[in-house]
């Protein structure tokens, strides 16, 4: 009896309120979106009503309906914008990793003064509001804004180029706004290493870039990881940047479900487009997982 | 160990630092512009305050930012609370049912894409309504759930880590001191903590006051908060006012950021002191 007192009254009680609210908040809405992923478009009912007027019709009889799914893989928008999202992110994801890894680098063989300096300074914008951030190249890439007007002014170009809503300006504010949730892992990792190893594989008449190429590079595996899935996972969802960047026809999955959701009020075409995403990413958050894990225990264990 | 670094490494850090600061610079420079146009320099009448004299004006943006401010508040509080609970929990407790799922839990929220938790978290809403008349209709409320269960994984994180590294030994020899959990926990574990508490519970405020997407799905008629009044602003290209807003954001946001990193900093060194 006092053991099963000590049990509920203690440890019981100081998991169980973000337990239980997690289940509610953040495991049951899933299982709706499946449920209503399988349910009938009706086009015709009023906006908040649509989802349970097939419950109520069908409320014995379990009919699973599978159109939605079928009209998304027959309808070639939905393949292009899946696949084009996937792109986007992959490329978004490895330029990331092309201007993040040396500023991580860079950043952890600095002087520990300058470092913090460093790390402060990638994550002030990071607490910056995101949105803002994205809103400040429509002003640097619009047609009569300062990348225009400095080339113009340089006289490198005579016209204006259509620099916004382009796939370019998209990609320039994926890489902007994930920049820092790269260099942050990477930097966590590289400041761990052991610099030693690099000292004696030069000692042994390693070239520098060798050094880097057999040393560096692997160690930081876990880094390199971990930062790819903090951009790539977001950005094949990206909605705002797509929409304030790419302009009305950028093809990318995110925002279709947005559409399909606030424009065409198609609820059950949205959860099966959120329920497809959601097969896509669940492996690489499961990677994720995995490789924060291995990272937390390395230290401690 | 200080080695120095190569001018190509130098030359990477100066790019990507630039890249970083050029954007936000240019917002902050032109929120003094007077013309309507934002980067078109008007010299005649530059620089001036006219924007943010607007700005306090707009009732649209000022009431939006007022319901942003509630939500952010009570929502980090409430994150904060969960999230002590759940990263003690995690830290402390090396075996309970559920531990591996409350770890779940705890972490997807990170990586979830927000277009679909915010819809499913809608769908949520509509149907406990329909089930049960709970919570009738959607705003400021469904907006605070929905911040909740994702900040509070962040607070979650902050919070384990720092209780990972945290000198067992004094919550142990106040225990064989004959104190209870309950008070070694308020009189020990929490003092120490305090730092990561407030880092979290600022986390947990920033983060809300800028979800965009999530708000967007759950909130009702005439609870808009700041970030989406400023997106259906911004839809349709540049405005001064916006800029404006960007200046005071950074300087609020560098202020309290420099100001915290300070006052960690030299916690940690009394901390570290003998």
């Amino acid at each position: 009896m006092k053991r099963l007192r000590a049990r509920f009254s203690g440890r019981g009680l100081v998991v169980a309120l973000p337990y239980l609210w997690l289940l509610l908040f953040f495991v049951a809405p899933f299982v709706i979106v499946l449920k209503i992923s399988f349910s009938e478009v009706d086009l015709a009912i009023p906006p908040y009503k649509p989802l349970f007027s097939w419950y109520a019709e069908h409320a014995l009889a379990i009919r699973l309906n599978f159109n939605n799914y079928a009209f998304l893989f027959t309808d070639k928008l939905y393949a292009d914008a899946f696949l084009n999202s996937v792109k986007v992110a992959l490329v978004s994801t490895i330029l990331c990793l092309l201007i993040g890894y040396p500023m991580a680098y860079g950043m952890a063989r600095a002087r520990p003064r300058t470092r913090n300096v460093l790390l402060l300074l990638v994550v002030l914008p990071f607490w910056t509001s995101q949105l803002l951030r994205v809103y400040a190249w429509i002003g640097l890439l619009k047609a009569n804004g300062v990348v225009n007007n400095v080339l113009i002014r340089l006289g490198v170009i005579h016209n204006p180029l259509a620099l916004l809503y382009t796939p370019f300006a998209m990609y320039v504010g994926i890489v902007y706004s994930y920049l820092p949730f790269v260099i942050l892992p990477l930097y966590a990792n590289i400041e761990k290493m052991d610099w030693q190893l690099i000292e004696a594989a030069e000692d042994l008449g390693c070239r520098p870039w060798q050094a880097f190429y057999k040393i560096t590079l692997p160690l930081s595996r876990n880094g390199i990881l971990a930062g790819s899935m903090l951009v790539f996972i977001p950005a094949v969802c990206e909605f705002v940047i797509p929409t304030l960047l790419g302009g009305p026809n950028s093809l990318m999955i995110g925002r279709i479900l947005w559409d399909e959701f606030f424009s065409n009020r198609a609820w059950p075409v949205a959860s099966a487009v959120a329920i497809l995403m959601l097969l896509l990413l669940v492996p690489f958050m499961m990677w994720y997982q995995s490789i924060q894990a291995r990272e937390t225990a390395g230290p401690s264990g | 160990m200080n080695r120095r670094n190569s001018v190509f490494v130098l030359s990477c850090l100066a790019f990507g630092y630039a890249f970083l600061y050029i954007p936000i610079m240019s917002m902050v420079v032109f929120s003094f512009n007077a013309s309507k146009l934002v980067t078109v320099w008007d010299t005649a009448n530059s620089p001036t305050l006219k924007w943010f004299y607007a700005l306090l004006c707009d009732d649209e943006i000022l009431g939006a930012a007022w319901i942003s401010l509630k939500i952010a508040l009570i929502n980090a509080t409430g994150s904060v609370i969960l999230g002590v609970l759940a990263g003690y929990g995690l830290a402390r407790f090396p075996k309970f049912r559920g531990r591996a799922s409350l770890n779940a839990m705890t972490t997807a929220p990170l990586v979830m894409p927000e277009v679909i938790t915010g819809l499913s978290l809608l769908l949520l809403f509509v149907a406990l309504e329909q089930e049960t008349g709970w919570p009738a209709g959607r705003g400021v409320g469904t907006m605070i759930m929905s911040h909740m269960t994702f900040s509070m994984a962040y607070v979650t994180v902050v919070l384990r880590s720092r209780l990972a590294t945290f000198d067992l030994s004094l919550e142990e020899a106040a225990m064989d001191l004959g104190a209870r959990p309950v008070k070694v926990f308020f009189l020990i574990t929490l003092p120490i903590i305090l730092p990561a508490i407030l880092s979290g519970w600022l986390l947990a405020f920033t983060l809300s006051w800028d979800y965009l997407v999530i708000s967007s799905f759950t909130s009702g008629p005439g609870s808009s908060t700041l970030p989406m009044v400023i997106y259906s602003k911004v839809r349709l290209g540049v405005s001064p006012e916006v800029n404006a807003l960007a200046t005071l954001t950074i300087g609020a946001v560098t202020i309290i950021v420099v100001g915290v990193s300070l006052w960690m900093a030299r916690a940690n060194r009394l901390a570290q002191a003998p």
